[in-house]
């Protein structure tokens, strides 16, 4: 019976419902935060057939069991046409809850947004291990049995024995004999990449905010992962000092203070000099603030920018996120210093929908 | 003895078969052979997925519920325990790896369906050699795959789908109208001369008195007007797929796949419309099989264990099989005690009815009657008692959209009563037909809901319009009622429409809420 086929035009169908949705999925963060390990768990709409049948509004049924009138009760049964409601079926919407790799995800972005791949730069240098069945032993699975040395061990121990008899050339192998495939770890080199991510955490930049940074990051993470086989990720917030933090860190700080940008530059480009040897690593600088900063540091942070951060970077990559108390112009003042630096990006975010345009500002262009 | 040819049962599950065969026919079970398949769960799971029946057409939604039963197997949520077809034999599943005990219990339980399709009434104009059409059905609808392509097949069945419930489940009782080959077009001559003049015979000089001229003009006016008046369908029509079937503007293979969904909509209906019945019918007779037969001292905890599991209900969720045997086994016991008939029903005491007994011993034979002749509704119309309903602690619960949640709104019997006769009317799905088929004298499509309290979902019956313009090809409309309004939904192919109209009263309605 070929329920497979089945299965498989119901999941070619799921991957089709979830592309032409994926603008909502990416500038709504729905998934995000539901990540479990390498999947995540979307709402896909509409995959049931649909059918004239009774909503919520007048419906009803029958239950059984002790309570008052008035009485709440927890969520109603989701049987389709049992006599337990008029057909109403509260539980289940109109959405399937499907799983997705976020690899496979990564990929319809890319698609979406055609964004090139990255061709990495870099000589190789975390060796991953990979398998490979490369050895013989004396033991194993019969399903990895090595069947022409066995044969060729038994033929040598009848030949020395003088078991072998040639008007009667059998080979029988005994146990002794029994040959395995059996695999070794093979070090693959591999090319990295090191993203550092830097926020402004002052007052200005409110949950809102950080919310469009965390849902941008985790696009950029989930496509530069499937670029890149192990990818390095920093983080860096900053008020008027910066410092490194942890990823949870970075997206729940609140500070008050006032706003220097430049102290962020440094401690990114002490961070590369130090851990990412530009020669080996590919990598990737993203900031985001609301643009104020003091007036003064403009000029110390270009500095940093043109002579360390640009240089080390394959991109460099600057978002001004609009905030409730006003943007700033560091982006303007940005756009004058390096107006055609082939590594810069800008881009400005004003809402939730605007992540999805900025994406593909960033990542468009292929570095 | 039933084996069938196709049967893999080990020696011990075929020697288990014939025991409880025996037991279930001295009971006076009848029903037709029946083949067990023993089978692993990931199989089971797949033909429960295909609707029972493993040689299906192939289809996306088979693979969805393929992939929500066996995820609720491995994680173990759920567990099919037992699948029965109505056919002639009839096919039965069983679990490689349920232990004995289970297995008896589901062959116990198996014969108990098995009769009960066999005889009752419900049952009795559904196809007996399913198992066949269903692989001709999926046969030439893999056809229709190679010959125009995979999605478009699909496709056109998922806009069959859409409509599969808009059958009429009465039909293959009545006949509502002629056969389509009764036609004879070549006598439409004579019946026009027949309409223009009815007449009686009569001899020439009495004519002037057997037909007067005046009665002839007006019978002559009358057939004037009928024809005038006349519209596709005369009446409104509840088969909405055979409506569509003979009047939409279908290719030869999509008229062909939509008469396959319509055949099986057909041969599913009967089960629909007697769940409780079917699942109270076949628990009550694997637990008399087990308990008074087949179960041994050793057992019998495992066995109580698992047979309350079956049962065990939740409150907003009734539990048909526990419904079911509950009142089988009430309407068994007052047949027995005589506890039926005017003298009880007029009976006010309460302990005086409930010490009744006449000795009638009537039970039995009772609840053999009750599973020919009733369905669902009728079942519960008849048998339900304000005894029944207060013993079981029934409720009537409902949507409060203020706490957006279920609440239980009252356990008065007639209450109860009537919400359940409601969720079991048309197999708990609305009640729709063709009203006008070319409706505007635009060829639309004109259909209309039965207002009974219910709304319809709106964004389904979206959805729902849009796949029926599909098979239409022509605008689509359904007049319901909406926040108390008449409302008329409609697509013309391109854009919806939801155009509201005066308010209404609904007659009856009072009556339910």
């Amino acid at each position: 019976m070929d329920i497979e086929r089945d299965q498989r035009r119901f999941k070619q169908i799921v991957r089709g419902r979830i592309r032409d949705n994926l603008r909502k999925y990416i500038t709504h963060g729905e998934m995000i935060g539901r990540k479990g390990r390498d999947l995540v768990s979307i709402p896909v709409p509409q995959l049931d057939v649909p059918r004239f049948k009774f909503g919520k509004n007048g419906s009803g049924g029958v239950g059984q069991g002790d309570g008052e009138v008035g009485d709440a009760l927890g969520k109603p049964g989701q049987g389709p046409d049992g006599a337990g409601g008029a057909g109403s079926d509260p539980g289940g919407g109109h959405y399937l809850e499907v799983e997705v790799s976020l690899d496979e995800l990564a990929e319809m972005l890319g698609n979406e947004l055609e964004l090139p791949r990255i061709k990495p730069k870099g000589a190789a240098s975390i060796e991953a291990e990979k398998t490979k069945y490369n050895s013989i032993r004396q033991t194993g699975p019969e399903s990895l049995r090595h069947v022409r040395r066995t044969y060729l061990r038994a033929l040598k121990r009848q030949i020395s024995t003088g078991s072998y008899e040639i008007g009667d050339p059998r080979v029988i192998p005994v146990k002794a004999d029994k040959q395995y495939r059996s695999w070794n770890e093979v070090p693959q080199p591999q090319v990295n990449a090191a993203v550092v991510y830097m926020m402004d955490v002052s007052g200005s930049m409110t949950d809102e905010q950080k919310e469009i940074v965390r849902t941008e990051a985790f696009w950029i993470d989930a496509w530069l992962g499937k670029q890149y086989k192990g990818v390095e990720k920093r983080y860096i917030i900053h008020d008027a000092v910066a410092k490194e933090v942890d990823e949870n860190t970075f997206y729940h700080t609140r500070e008050s203070g006032g706003t220097r940008i430049s102290s962020a530059y440094k401690v990114a480009a002490d961070l590369i000099e130090r851990e990412f040897p530009v020669a080996d690593w590919n990598i990737y600088c993203f900031q985001f603030s609301d643009g104020d900063n003091w007036g003064d540091d403009n000029r110390k942070a270009f500095e940093l920018l043109g002579e360390k951060l640009l240089p080390a970077s394959n991109l460099f990559c600057y978002g001004q996120v609009e905030s409730p108390y006003g943007s700033g112009d560091f982006i303007d003042a940005l756009e004058k210093q390096y107006s055609d630096h082939e590594k810069l990006v800008l881009s400005e975010i004003a809402d939730k929908d605007a992540i999805y345009e900025s994406i593909r500002k960033f990542l468009g262009k292929g570095k | 003895m039933s084996m069938g040819p196709t049967s893999n049962l080990t020696p011990e599950l075929a020697a288990m078969q014939v025991e409880i065969e025996e037991h279930a026919r001295r009971y006076g079970l009848d029903f037709y052979p029946t083949i067990f398949e023993l089978i692993d769960a990931d199989q089971l799971n797949a033909i429960a997925a295909r609707g029972g029946f493993p040689t299906r057409y192939p289809h996306w939604r088979f693979g969805m519920e393929y992939e929500q039963l066996s995820k609720g197997y491995h994680y173990g949520l759920q567990k099919i325990y037992e699948m029965v077809i109505n056919n002639n034999p009839c096919y039965a599943y069983l679990m490689r790896s349920n232990a004995a005990l289970d297995q008896k219990l589901v062959m116990a339980h198996v014969y108990g369906h098995c009769d009960f399709f066999k005889c009752n009434d419900w049952f009795s104009q559904t196809n007996r050699k399913m198992m066949d059409d269903m692989a001709n059905h999926g046969t030439r609808i893999r056809r229709y795959m190679d010959q125009v392509g995979v999605e478009p097949v699909e496709d056109f069945i998922d806009a069959c789908l859409s409509v599969e419930d808009l059958i009429d489940i009465c039909s293959p009782f009545i006949q509502r109208r002629e056969k389509k080959d009764n036609y004879r077009f070549g006598d439409r001559e004579k019946q026009e001369e027949e309409s223009r003049s009815p007449r009686f015979q009569a001899k020439g000089y009495m004519d002037s008195f057997v037909n007067p001229r005046e009665v002839l003009l007006s019978k002559q006016l009358e057939a004037a007007e009928k024809g005038v008046a006349r519209r596709i369908p005369e009446q409104p029509e509840r088969d909405v797929l055979l409506f569509i079937l003979e009047h939409a503007p279908l290719t030869s293979w999509q008229a062909d796949v939509l008469s396959i969904v319509r055949d099986e909509s057909y041969y599913f209906a009967p089960q629909a419309q007697t769940k409780i019945m079917n699942e109270g019918w076949a628990s009550y007779w694997h637990s008399t099989i087990m308990i008074n037969k087949a179960v041994t001292a050793v057992d019998i905890v495992n066995y109580a264990d698992h047979h309350s599991g079956t049962l065990a209900s939740s409150p907003t969720q009734l539990n048909p099989y526990k419904v079911g045997i509950e009142l089988f086994r009430d309407i068994e016991d007052r047949w027995n005690r005589g506890a039926f008939g005017r003298d009880y029903d007029e009976c006010e005491d309460v302990q005086q009815r409930r010490r009744w007994n006449t000795g009638a011993g009537l039970g039995r034979q009772k609840i053999f009657e009750v599973r020919r002749i009733h369905n669902d509704l009728t079942f519960i119309d008849e048998f339900l008692t304000l005894d029944f309903v207060r013993d079981h602690k029934l409720f009537r619960f409902g949507y409060n959209p203020g706490s957006e949640a279920y609440e239980i709104e009252s356990r008065e019997f007639p209450k109860v009563k009537q919400q359940l006769l409601q969720s079991l009317t048309n197999r708990g799905r609305p009640i729709i037909s063709v009203v006008d088929g070319n409706y505007r004298n635009r060829g639309e499509l004109y259909l209309r809901h039965d207002f009974s309290g219910v709304e319809l979902q709106t964004d389904f019956a979206v959805d729902t319009l849009r796949n029926l313009e599909r098979l239409w090809n022509r605008p689509v409309h359904i007049e319901t009622v909406l926040e108390n309004a008449r409302a008329v939904l409609s697509f013309d192919g391109k854009n919806h429409e939801i155009e509201k109209g005066d308010s209404v009263d609904i007659p009856g309605l009072e009556a339910i809420t």
